[in-house]
């Protein structure tokens, strides 16, 4: 397990040097689809002063003191770079891409090291579907896997017998049990805990596969698409029971945005979680406007376990958590 | 009471889940990436030997098992009771027929075996991996008869029936090997 702390002596990477080589081989071939595609390289910041409002993360908090601030000032590690590359896009920089490190405190697993790499590009006037065609011959081409499907939430779902969009309480609630799962405190958590333990396991085990229009209440930043039964326009991809990716047609709507922002400020106070403030900058950034975009966030070190064939993070890590 | 976090759980902790002790020999951190982190974890019920999977919130916590293994002799039979003693602190527990289980095949006096104590009461007795017994009853066996697959039924000094070469005699003391329950070798001395 990656998670087992050795002595503190233990100088070794953890990774092999195949692994490191196949790294460097899969961040560079990323570098070149994006360079053909003239999609532009961006950095933005690791630290940022506005912490992470979603309600499952948690960001690491530091304080910085120096020149202009020697009273100390609040500054969390990033969790994504999403609203920093939005601010971007509302800037008119166009299709952009970005390989940083982002830092989830209390994500530790065999699929999760709390530092991780992610890759995540935007794509101004493309669609959720246009998107995940591209998302589609990224992945292809890295691990030479076939061509993705697409089942709609909806469709995954149906292997616990619930409609996804319309569940019922008490079954849903029976259903938990069935599966020996924790009792949910929103219907979202309890459709997400089935769609974990059922639903997961089922899915990309031929070939990569999307899963696309979320129910509204696992929007997270995706637009909705009203009508007789609203959806959000949100996608993720699984391969050989990975979740790989996460993307959406992004909200643009600043005053939706605002209303989900206060929605997690509020469930973070209900459940006495540390309380944050939305990043200004960011809604300044939305109010002023975003272009019309689809989005995705991809994590580089699931691509390289499922390249090596490896089902333990660590062994793509020179230097996993637990030793680091 | 100790409780364990669902955080802290890990492999070999031994937890009390509807009321049974139980071993983990199995976690896993799950976290969808907009959704909320849980703990799956495989767990044998020690009583059963049954192996059931769980999943708890990072924020639920579980109680701690009082439960010890360790090494005791084989002491002897009364009827239901099966009497093993600590040989370092001479004391002596009753295990029910439920607790030894299938290990009944495989104790002779004197034996050292590992014992799970829940509660200070026995619960489940494990024999050496490898052990020897005399056997006690046999066909003589006819040479070059491969019928039997070169085979034959021996009954052992426990009432244990295990499969023998054909060569093995009445009185031979031969190793078994008491996980598969197959014979192993001729013992050595």
């Amino acid at each position: 397990m990656s998670t087992s702390r050795g002595p503190r002596t233990d100088w070794r990477p953890n990774a092999s040097l195949e692994a490191a080589k196949a790294r460097a081989q899969l961040l560079a071939s990323v570098r070149d689809f994006f360079r053909e595609r003239q999609v532009l390289e961006v950095e933005t910041p690791l630290l940022g002063a506005a912490p992470v409002t979603d309600v499952h993360l948690d960001s690491f908090a530091t304080t910085y003191s120096g020149p202009g601030e020697t009273d100390g000032l609040p500054y969390y590690l990033s969790t994504s770079p999403e609203l920093a590359m939005k601010r971007l896009l509302a800037a008119d920089f166009g299709p952009i891409f970005q390989i940083c490190k982002a830092f989830r405190n209390g994500e530790s697993g065999r699929s999760h090291n709390p530092e991780f790499t992610i890759l995540e590009w935007y794509r101004p006037g493309w669609d959720h579907h246009t998107l995940m065609d591209e998302v589609g011959e990224l992945v292809s081409a890295v691990l030479a896997s076939p061509k993705p499907d697409r089942v709609t939430y909806a469709e995954a779902f149906v292997a616990t017998g619930i409609d996804a969009h319309d569940p019922d309480e008490d079954v849903l609630a029976a259903a938990l049990a069935q599966w020996r799962l924790p009792a949910a405190e929103t219907t979202a958590e309890a459709t997400q805990a089935l769609f974990a333990r059922v639903v997961e396991p089922t899915l990309g085990s031929k070939r990569p596969t999307f899963v696309y229009d979320f129910p509204v209440d696992q929007a997270a930043m995706a637009r909705l698409r009203t009508g007789e039964r609203p959806i959000a326009e949100r996608f993720e991809l699984y391969f050989r029971g990975q979740e790989l990716a996460n993307g959406f047609c992004e909200l643009c709507d600043a005053d939706e945005q605002r209303r989900r922002f206060e929605a997690d400020v509020e469930e973070r106070e209900r459940r006495g979680l540390p309380a944050v403030q939305p990043d200004q900058r960011f809604l300044a950034a939305l109010t002023a406007g975003l272009p019309a975009c689809s989005g995705v966030a991809l994590g580089i070190d699931r691509l390289l376990m499922l390249a090596l064939g490896s089902d333990d993070i660590g062994q793509t890590l020179t230097f996993p958590f637990s030793r680091a | 009471m100790a409780t364990y976090g669902a955080n802290q759980l890990r492999n070999g902790l031994k937890i009390l889940l509807d009321g049974a002790p139980c071993s983990i020999v199995e976690t896993e951190f799950v976290k969808p990436g907009k959704g909320q982190a849980f703990t799956r974890i495989r767990y044998k019920n020690l009583r059963t030997g049954r192996v059931v999977e769980r999943t708890f919130k990072s924020v639920e916590s579980v109680e701690a098992a009082d439960v010890v293994e360790t090494d005791m002799q084989f002491l002897y039979r009364d009827g239901d009771d099966w009497n093993f003693m600590d040989p370092v602190t001479y004391e002596q527990v009753a295990a029910t027929a439920a607790a030894v289980g299938e290990a009944a095949s495989w104790l002779k006096d004197e034996e050292i075996c590992s014992v799970t104590l829940f509660n200070s009461e026995p619960i489940l007795v494990t024999p050496p991996n490898f052990v020897n017994l005399e056997i006690t009853e046999t066909d003589p066996g006819v040479k070059g008869d491969t019928s039997s697959g070169g085979q034959k039924p021996a009954t052992l000094e426990t009432g244990a029936v295990v499969r023998v070469p054909l060569f093995v005699q009445i009185g031979e003391v031969i190793k078994i090997d008491t996980r598969s329950g197959e014979y192993v070798s001729r013992a050595k001395d």
